[in-house]
């Protein structure tokens, strides 16, 4: 972000402010939906649903990722790849025992 | 002797260096988040039986600390953009939300915990507490680790502005990157240790 | 830690607008890489001897376990290298040479204080518990603070920025920070032996339930490696964006040293595969002091009593996220020994490398793939055949980069004009050694075999073979090679070649019994090894010749110590700023390099890394910044 000028600024600034209303709606509604009691896979995607899409909001907007330079997406996807091992994996070990 | 793109970017990677070291020092500190879920996640499944988050936290607490720690990306992301508009006076006030905002963060969070430790309810009582204490506390110590970052950035480092803005602004964003992954860490926190 | 020869007098400094910086800026606290390079070898070395000393008295446990430990004789060889580097630095007036006496004559004292103290050796034998203790720490400080250190924090902060046509490193006040950080886990590490209970003896792995309820020693082990791994994070991240962001002018990517590209690919193996262990530590910590069970399971018996924990935890949690870690950080332990001995031999065989892509493309791929095969250190803790056969799978394809890059390696020599310098030796050594090393791997990797190996002598023969006679004299060839580049003087052949003789007979003299008796069933960490056991009676006789070697491994050691800290004052001076002929970016640099590296500005380079063979005048090379 070198020479952005005052307006690129104020439309950014505009978008802050409504990714601000999103999420602020988006935690509302997390809380909300827990007091349905949901069955425990269907709580847990609903749960996980939402709070990718405002992490996402934060880093595409506050983070500026949706903008962001390929060397940065490609570290990224490099770490999401062994996260979803380090998450994965173990939980496989679980199921799959001797006995 | 001068380290060359400390400011400007270098043409071919279209980044200046703190920036792709903070992106880096970011993707570690998924790892570190990542295994201590991952461990969670293990150790949930495995479990015979495990206590529903709301039963036993504080979700009205930890939603009003949801809306501070957003607020204050907001606030950070608005001090960046402030320096970018070369308002300095308004880059300091946001900055200065920004860190009460932290701040605030933490009392709430003392306020969680004290009321468990007075209940005698510590990380020993059970897997569940251990986990929220150590996710929470490790999360908590990267709060505080961001607001003495800010602190200083809003104090004596500010005094960089005059000498070199364009460093400077380049530092705020960089100090802006953490403080936001500070936050989505919380993002997915608060629903999956208070609500699940 | 004073560096030998590198920092330039301040009298010299091309900058005019900055101070003149004190001695503790210039060689203490310096921001310098080349200073903090040297820090990072002096400390790793120091750190490797002291590992090997604690072996070098368990070997003696082993040979003999009823016979009393004559203590005079280990602390001799210590106060020997003490003795000899004090001198040689009293009558060459180089500091840091007597400095590292004083360093060398603390580990004997060391040594005298455990051997003489009844309690750890009654009767001159070493208590089994002490036995463990050793041996965690020989593996913690030899990986941790030995090797990692010495290849990473010392060649690779070196070596790099000049290698790049960089002025440092990105962020130099950091690197500054990731060695006394360093510095400070390792003095952590030391503490642990002075401790109620002694240093942590729960293996380097700390495998929970055991090392939950070890002494403080474990949560001393757990706090030093917060630190060390920390260290380790702000390292990689400077040397990523060293290497991205401060590439001379004409330098891409494929025009880069092997050397850079194994730094590269280890810097991301450290980056994203550290942090697991950090929160395993901080959850053992937690544990430990907190009373957690994370790692505890319900219904713990330990002395026929139920421990008094709320239980739940995974020991296997553990597991999981140690080997996440330790599988990639052995690939951080080969990785740079690789691209040492790729630039001894393309420089010693005046040809180009074999293979570059292929190199680069397999060095990746490795890099990639250590990620996802780490349970195969956990065969034996009873994970199904789903998961299992994944394992071994994704392990059985990671020895193919190996084996792509060894044989690239190999084929390189073909049609070279080979000169059999000293460090050319320890480079043509590791190739055969390192074949040893991963061949003897496959065995391990496939689940069914791994059964009667896992645990045994078998598994340290291994990963000895590939560490020891592998990455270590690789190190040492790397040590021989850029020895006149940072001093401007040749280490004395003679002496680099009894070091080597001697080195490679000894090592396979102490590595190679170790597979006899693991295929033998002789399990590892018998403080006895194996006395007891009916079905190692058959191989015992080998304790007695592997001490013998490991003690002799420690007395050749000694030609090398001389030989360094002779060779800094005495060792004859180079005649040209590029001695070995080089095509490489850090030998086309003023010896030793100045602040900035690069007298004239930083260089603009036209070519790859290894035009050796070209027609060009009367040299038979073109360095990369000559058109």
């Amino acid at each position: 972000m070198d020479q952005a000028t005052t307006e690129d600024i104020k439309k950014h600034v505009r978008a802050y402010i409504m990714v601000f209303v999103a999420l602020m709606a988006l935690t509302v509604i997390t809380v909300a939906v827990s007091y349905l009691h949901l069955d425990v896979t269907a709580a847990i995607v609903v749960a996980l649903f939402i709070a990718s899409i405002k992490g996402g909001l934060v880093a595409s907007y506050f983070m500026h990722l949706i903008s962001e330079k390929k060397l940065v997406y490609f570290t990224l996807m490099l770490t999401v790849v062994f996260f979803i091992a380090l998450i994965s994996l173990p939980l496989l070990g679980l199921h799959d025992t001797i006995k | 002797m001068q380290i060359p793109y400390t400011v400007a970017a270098r043409p071919d990677t279209g980044l200046h260096n703190s920036k792709l070291g903070i992106w880096l020092f970011l993707a570690s500190e998924v790892m570190l988040f990542g295994a201590l879920f991952s461990s969670y996640i293990l150790l949930r499944v495995a479990a015979p039986e495990w206590p529903h988050g709301s039963a036993l936290l504080n979700v009205p607490l930890a939603f009003l600390n949801t809306i501070i720690l957003i607020g204050s990306s907001v606030t950070m992301v608005m001090s960046w953009a402030s320096l970018m508009v070369k308002d300095f006076a308004k880059y300091k006030r946001y900055m200065g939300l920004t860190i009460l905002c932290g701040f605030g963060f933490l009392v709430v969070k003392g306020f969680e915990y004290g009321a468990k430790f007075s209940h005698g309810i510590f990380p020993s009582e059970d897997l569940f507490y251990a986990t929220y204490f150590t996710l929470t506390g490790l999360h908590g110590l990267h709060v505080i680790g961001g607001i003495i970052v800010n602190a200083y950035f809003w104090g004596p480092g500010s005094k960089m502005w005059a000498r070199e803005p364009e460093r400077f602004t380049n530092r705020i964003e960089v100090a802006g990157l953490y403080w936001h992954f500070v936050d989505l860490v919380w993002i997915f926190l608060f629903p999956v240790l208070y609500l699940l | 830690m004073q560096p030998v020869a590198t920092a330039p007098p301040p009298v010299e400094s091309t900058h005019h607008h900055e101070e003149h910086p004190g001695f503790w800026r210039t060689y203490v606290f310096s921001i310098d890489h080349k200073v903090i390079g040297i820090q990072y070898l002096m400390t790793g070395l120091l750190f490797l001897f002291l590992g090997f000393t604690l072996m070098l008295l368990m070997r003696w446990q082993l040979a003999y376990p009823t016979k009393a430990i004559p203590g005079e004789w280990f602390v001799v060889l210590p106060a020997a290298v003490a003795l000899i580097s004090a001198v040689i630095g009293l009558v060459n007036k180089r500091k840091l040479a007597v400095l590292v006496g004083g360093v060398f004559a603390g580990i004997a004292g060391l040594v005298w204080y455990m051997v003489s103290d009844e309690t750890l050796f009654p009767q001159g034998i070493m208590l089994p518990e002490l036995y463990n203790s050793f041996g965690a720490m020989h593996g913690t400080i030899m990986v941790f603070l030995g090797v990692v250190p010495l290849a990473v924090g010392g060649f690779g902060n070196y070596v790099v920025p000049l290698q790049v046509g960089a002025p440092d490193m990105a962020f130099p006040k950091l690197n500054m920070m990731s060695y006394w950080v360093y510095f400070v886990g390792g003095v952590v590490m030391l503490t642990s032996f002075f401790v109620p209970g002694g240093a942590a003896n729960s293996g380097w792995t700390s495998y929970t339930p055991l090392a939950n309820i070890a002494t403080m020693g474990q949560t001393v082990w757990l706090t030093g490696m917060v630190f060390l791994i920390t260290s380790s994070l702000l390292g990689s991240v400077n040397f990523i964006v060293t290497i991205v962001q401060l590439r001379a002018k004409g330098l891409s990517f494929m025009r880069l040293p092997f050397f850079v590209w194994s730094q590269f690919i280890t810097a991301f193996l450290l980056l994203l595969a550290f942090p697991p262990l950090e929160a395993a530590a901080v959850l053992q910590l937690m544990d430990r002091l907190a009373g957690t069970s994370f790692f505890l399971p319900s219904g713990l018996v330990i002395s026929g009593q139920v421990l008094d924990v709320s239980g739940g935890g995974s020991p296997l949690l553990w597991q999981h996220l140690f080997w996440f870690l330790a599988h990639p950080e052995v690939y951080v332990l080969i990785l740079p020994a690789m691209g040492i001995v790729a630039e001894v031999i393309a420089n010693n065989t005046r040809r180009p490398l074999w293979g570059y892509k292929s190199l680069v493309y397999a060095a990746v791929f490795l890099g990639f793939m250590s990620f996802i095969v780490w349970a195969h250190h956990m065969f034996m803790t009873g994970m199904g055949t789903v998961i299992s056969t994944f394992f071994q799978t994704t392990t059985m394809i990671i020895s193919i980069p190996s084996v792509i890059i060894l044989t690239a390696l190999v084929i390189s020599l073909w049609g070279g004009s080979i000169r059999f310098t000293v460090p050319m030796l320890f480079a043509l050594a590791f190739l055969p050694m390192f074949g040893i090393g991963g061949l003897t791997g496959l065995p391990l990797g496939f689940s069914a075999t791994d059964i009667h190996l896992h645990d045994t002598y078998y598994v340290i023969g291994h990963f000895h073979y590939v560490v020891a006679p592998g990455t270590i004299f690789a190190l040492f060839a790397g040590i021989y090679y850029w020895f006149p580049k940072v001093t401007g003087r040749m280490m004395s052949p003679a002496l680099g070649k009894v070091h080597f003789w001697g080195s490679l007979v000894c090592m396979n003299g102490i590595f190679f019994p170790m597979l006899i008796q693991g295929l033998a069933g002789v399990s590892r960490r018998l403080y006895d090894g194996g006395a007891q056991y009916a079905h190692a009676q058959g191989v015992l006789q080998w304790n007695e010749f592997m001490s013998v070697s490991a003690w002799l491994l420690a007395v050749v050691q000694i030609p090398f110590i001389i030989n360094f800290f002779w060779s800094v004052k005495k060792g004859k001076r180079v005649e040209s700023d590029n001695p070995w002929e080089a095509t490489t970016l850090e030998w086309q640099t003023p010896t030793p390099p100045p602040h900035g590296n690069f007298a004239g500005g930083v260089p603009e380079v036209y070519h790859g890394p290894y035009e050796y063979s070209t027609p060009n005048g009367s040299k038979d090379y073109t360095p990369q910044n000559v058109a």
